[in-house]
Formats: structure tokens, sequence, C-alpha cells
């Protein structure tokens, strides 16, 4: 059986995923710099994660698919046009943080408008929102896909199997992706469960399962893109795993003590950074001198948005109790630096 | 067909109502287990799908966890989800989508999000349902900022309030007592009534002690009202109706014409509601006091299926009614 031949990745499209990871990796260097400091308190980061974040959201349609995270999930907020200065803020604890005013820990995303659901510690908590924002776009005769990325621990949840039997039970259209990095905290895969591949259970809901190499910009595009357009097409749910490497410590609390020295540096080789600037350097795609400028570049516009967000105010503590029930004035919202006036992250250009 | 003049009861109006606000809002949506073909175990839901669809009226597994977390998401993308649970007692496995995620959704996002969900369940005992099917739960809830929580004794209020509910942008649990659901008709002359969430009921004037109770408690407190206005004991009830956020003026204005106090409920006695609308009495409104505090709840255990036990555990309108006498006469 001949498979329809597929489709041509974007002109560009590596090269902005690229340029969005070079700026995701910047925030990340960052904020961990600001969590020795002691100026953000606790801090979760995306690196090694990074590209098949940014690759899978790359085939949305920003805006119009919700899109359901977790924390680890920088990559996808940035693609998507979340700015550095606002995770700063909120890593800072400053108020006019629009994702959660600093109330949440770092990196817990929220935006109605980019349809970013709000991301909760509550491991697995919103994977049936997402089936349930599936749900709603059915109901209500849109063609929206609800994107769900997890990690390998959340698969233990039971929320995750509750959620993906409902989307396979009714064909839903979501996309659910796993990060595994093969990690919980500490636990590793092997203590978490039976299978081998976390895409082997997408054949417990009826639903096609695919194991990708998370560090490959295109594999992870191709296959994400086919799945949005199963999901859209009226073809149902798939779960796609992404197989990644955590280069960091869990969280800004956490050794790592549990991972041996080699496990770590095998970790950190699997760097999907240097994979992806290669793969483009070779194919004539980016000049060595334009990505030093580049990096460059990321970092002094992070640097410049934490110096903008050190200078913001905390909350007011009279505002601790607002936003408990509907009827309060609004959250001020954030101003964005100029340079972010026509950014729209890996969709920009 | 129900004779109108005979009155409509509190399952028939909880459906009537359910019915109306899905033919006025096309965002209205149930969900949950049995809601569909079946018509819902207590036939809440009954012909709803056949009327609205599948997807409207949608039967879900047995997953508590997703009929929650799948309206939060609905609500979220601008559905306003009903989702019942088939009885309180399994709501449990719900409770992290209902605290940790409904409650927290519109605080934590700084009031970007709304989560206009109401939660219905079946609740109470006194029907032989043993462990679980018989469970009073509000208090669990009514501890959580960010929820509101509704417990309608009357056929017209579970209207009402569903109504309210289902309007609200907040989450709203919503729990109605099984026993009740058929033992009272009521005449409903205004089928578009909204009863505004947090504002009590008098159920009943009277000088000499109040009860302030809601859900099953209102009507053993009518039973031992009626027994003790015989020997000239004049009692006012008032029904709560909201439990949070409860109304703080309306049992002001009682305690300050009685003076006496009688709280009455199904739930569990420690810790239940009563020991905090006791303490805002004991707190705000001392002085108008002329004797203690009462309060009257389960026997702080689990409901047995066998009926003596199930009797010494729940409360009762004779109980009622000696705290009743003890109170006037102090």
């Amino acid at each position: 059986m001949s498979e329809p031949a597929e489709p041509p990745i974007p002109d560009g499209l590596l090269l902005r995923i690229y340029r969005v990871a070079v700026l995701t990796r910047a925030v990340d260097h960052q904020l961990w710099l600001l969590s020795r400091q002691g100026r953000a308190g606790f801090v979760l980061t995306a690196r090694g994660h990074e590209v098949a974040q940014i690759a899978s959201a790359a085939a949305m349609r920003r805006g119009h698919d919700s899109a359901w995270c977790y924390y680890r999930d920088m990559g996808v907020g940035i693609a998507l046009g979340v700015t550095p200065y606002e995770i700063l803020l909120g890593g800072l604890a400053r108020g006019a943080d629009p994702h959660s005013g600093a109330r949440q820990l770092t990196m817990h995303l929220s935006s109605p408008s980019l349809r970013i659901g709000s991301i909760s510690s509550a491991i697995a908590a919103h994977i049936p929102h997402a089936v349930g924002a599936a749900y709603a776009a059915r109901v209500r005769g849109e063609d929206s896909v609800a994107m769900c990325w997890f990690g390998d621990g959340a698969a233990s949840e039971g929320a995750t199997h509750e959620a993906m039997n409902l989307a396979g039970v009714h064909r839903l259209p979501v996309v659910f992706l796993c990060e595994n990095n093969r990690l919980a905290i500490s636990v590793p895969l092997a203590l978490q469960m039976p299978v081998e591949r976390v895409s082997d259970r997408a054949s417990a809901y009826a639903m096609p399962g695919e194991s990708v190499d998370g560090t490959d910009a295109e594999a992870v595009f191709t296959a994400t893109r086919a799945a949005v357009e199963r999901a859209r097409g009226g073809g149902g749910p798939s779960l796609l795993e992404l197989r990644v490497p955590r280069i960091t410590p869990h969280s800004s609390q956490d050794d790592d003590a549990y991972r041996s020295a080699e496990q770590r540096a095998a970790a950190a080789a699997a760097d999907p950074l240097p994979r992806l600037r290669e793969t483009l350097i070779e194919r004539g795609m980016l000049a060595v001198d334009e990505d030093e400028r580049m990096v460059r570049e990321a970092r002094e516009q992070v640097v410049a948005d934490e110096d903008l967000a050190l200078a913001m105010p905390e909350p007011l503590p009279e505002r601790a109790r607002r936003w408990l029930y509907a009827g309060d004035p609004p959250h001020g919202g954030v101003t964005l630096p100029a340079r972010y006036a026509n950014w729209t992250g890996v969709f920009d250009g | 067909m129900a004779d109108p003049q005979a009155g409509r009861t509190m399952v028939q109006v909880l459906h009537d109502t359910l019915r109306a606000e899905m033919l006025r809002d096309p965002a209205v949506v149930v969900m949950g287990q049995d809601v569909g073909i079946k018509g819902g175990v207590f036939k809440v839901t009954d012909g709803l799908h056949a009327e609205f669809g599948p997807m409207r009226v949608l039967d879900t597994p047995i997953s508590e966890i997703v009929i929650a977390g799948a309206a939060i998401g609905a609500a979220m993308m601008g559905l306003r989800p009903v989702a019942e649970f088939q009885f309180a007692d399994y709501m449990h496995a719900a409770y992290d989508q209902i605290v940790n995620q409904a409650a927290t959704m519109r605080w934590r996002s700084v009031g970007a999000w709304s989560v206009p969900v109401v939660f219905r369940a079946p609740s109470g005992g006194g029907v032989h349902g043993g462990v679980y099917h018989s469970q009073s739960i509000e208090a669990l809830y009514g501890h959580i900022p960010g929820l509101r929580v509704v417990v309608p004794a009357t056929p017209r209020d579970a209207g009402g309030l569903l109504r309210a509910a289902i309007r609200d942008d907040d989450p709203v649990v919503f729990f109605e007592h099984k026993a009740l659901y058929r033992r009272h008709r009521e005449i409903v002359a205004d089928d578009a009534e909204v009863v505004p969430l947090g504002v009590a009921r008098l159920d009943r004037e009277g000088g000499d002690v109040s009860v302030i109770t809601y859900g099953m408690g209102v009507h053993l407190a009518r039973e031992a009202a009626d027994r003790c206005a015989a020997d000239g004991i004049a009692t006012e009830i008032l029904d709560l109706r909201t439990l949070s956020p409860f109304d703080r003026e309306a049992v002001a204005r009682t305690v300050a014409r009685t003076g006496k106090v009688l709280l009455v409920h199904e739930a569990n006695r420690t810790m239940g509601p009563a020991a905090e609308i006791a303490a805002f009495i004991a707190e705000e409104l001392f002085t108008d006091l002329d004797g203690p505090i009462l309060r009257i709840g389960a026997a702080d255990c689990h409901l047995p299926y066998n009926g003596p036990e199930e009797t010494a555990i729940l409360p009762d309108a004779a109980r009622v009614e000696e705290a009743l006498r003890r109170l006037a006469a102090h």
C-alpha cells in the first residue's frame, strides 16, 4: 500500500522553529540565573524539550486551536506568541504578569486570546479540559482542534485514561502529545509503566499512536500536522509520543542526584538545539555568523526584558482576594515592550 | 401528563428547568453517566436526549474525573455545562477537578477565565441507600473559595436556583436531596423565576425560636414546628437555600427577632455547615442571643443500608422538636 506523499515542510519553518528555540533557551538560561541569585523563587524550564514543543505547536492554527499545556511547555507558549517579558514578570512575581498575576509558580501560562488554558501544577488535570474543549468544538460546529501536551509522569494519572477514553469514544478532535523524557521527577520510566512506549497505549482508545524522535524538528512537525489534520477532518484523536531529553534537574528545588553523571551527560548530548543548528547550516539555511548573532540578540533581548520586569512592582496585598468570583474589575494586563508589537512566535513571517 | 393543579415534584421542576434553559441558550449542555438514553437514574434529564441530541445530552463513561474536567474545559470554550454525578457519594473522585481546577480557575488567571459549570448531584440519606448512596457532602465544598454551594428544599426553589446556577458565571455545586425528589408537589406558577444565589427564604415566621436550616432540614423543622405550635411555641424557619455564600443578613434578622437559634442539617455534625453559622452568630450577633446556639446534625457516622442504624444516625423531627422545646423554655 502506498502512502500519499507527505506535503513539504513550509519554507522557512525550520529556521523559525530554531529561532524560537534559541529564544526559549535564553529565557531558560536567565531563569536559572535568577533562581541562583535568589530573585526567582522557583524555576521550571523546558531545556531539551523545546524543539519538540515548538515544532508541534507550529502545526496549529494559532488562536483558533486551543493549547492545553503543563509547566514545562515554555516552548509551546513562546511559539504561540507569549513573550519572554511575560514569563519573566511571572518568574519575578510581578503583579503585571497577565497569565496569573504571579499567583502561580513560574511558567504557569494562561491566555484566553491565544486559547492557552491555565496551566495547573496538578499533574494531568488539564487533559480532561482539552477533551472538554474538543467536545465544545463539536457542539458548536467549530473546526478547532484541542492540542494537549503532558509529560510521561502524567501518563500514569487516572485523569489521562478517563480523558483519552472519552475522546476515543466520541472521536473528538484532540491531539495528545506526550513529551517523554523518561523521568517523573526521579522515577524512571520502567517504574512508571509496563510498556516501552507511551504511544502503545493509543490502541486502547482506538486512536493512532506514534512515537517520534522529539529532537527531530521535521519529524515532530510532520507527525503533528498529520494528527491535527486528522482531528480537524473528523478522524478523531491521536496520541503522539515525543521522545526528549531532560537536560536540567526537574526544577530549581531538585538536585538531580538520582541520575548518574553519565546519564546527565547523555541527556545533555541529546540536546536538540545543536542538532537543528547543524541541519540548518548543512542545508545552507543558516550561516554560522547569523547563528551567533541570533543567539547573542536573544540573550540581549531577554536581559532587557528582565530589567524591565525587575522595575515593575509586586502586587498590592489588597488585591489578594480579587477575582475569586465574577464581577471584579479586570486585571490591567501587560504593556509589552515595543519589540513585541508584531510578535507571533513561530508563526512570525 | 401531570395535572398542573396538583403541582409538580422537585424532579419534574428540575427537568422542566433544564429543558427550558437548553431551549433558551444553545450553550447549555448536560453530561454525565446515564443522563442520555436512560434520562438519568432519577429521571431529571428524561427525554432531553431525544429532544436535543446525543452531543448536547452526553452519556459519558463511568468517569467522574472527566465528567467534571471536560465540563470545565467546555465551559472555558464558551459552553454552560450541567455536569451530573449519579450520586454525591461518587463525586469524591472528581474533587480535584472541582476544587483544584474549577474553583481556582478565575482567581489563578486573574479574572481571565470563567468556569460556568453546574455540578449537580443527588445527596442525602433516609432511603436505605447504604454508605454509597446516602452522603451529605456540602460542607466539603463550602470550605472552598471560588465555589457556590446550593441545596434546595422545595420544588419551586429547585427550579429557581438551578436557573440561577446555570446562568451564573462561576462554578456552582448543586445538591438535590433524593428523598425530596418526589415527596412533595408544589404549584410553580412562574416558570421563569430566578432565585438569586446567596439569598435565604423565610419559610415560616415566628417569634420564639429560629431554626436555621436547608434541604431536608427545612422539612424536619416544619414538622417539629407544627408539633410545638400546639403548645404555643412560635417557630421561625429560615431556609438558607445557598450555603456558600450564606445569607448573613437574613441570619442576623431572624436572630434579632427570636434570640434563640437551632441549626439543623443532615450532614455530619462535626465541622458541618452549622458550626460555621454558629460561629458567625457567636462572633457578630452575641448581644442578640437569649440562649445557647444548638445544633442538630447526623451522628458523625457513615450511613448503613439497614433501617435501625440509619434511623439512629440521621436527624429526625422528634430531635428537632426536643431541641425547640428546650430552647423555648430557656
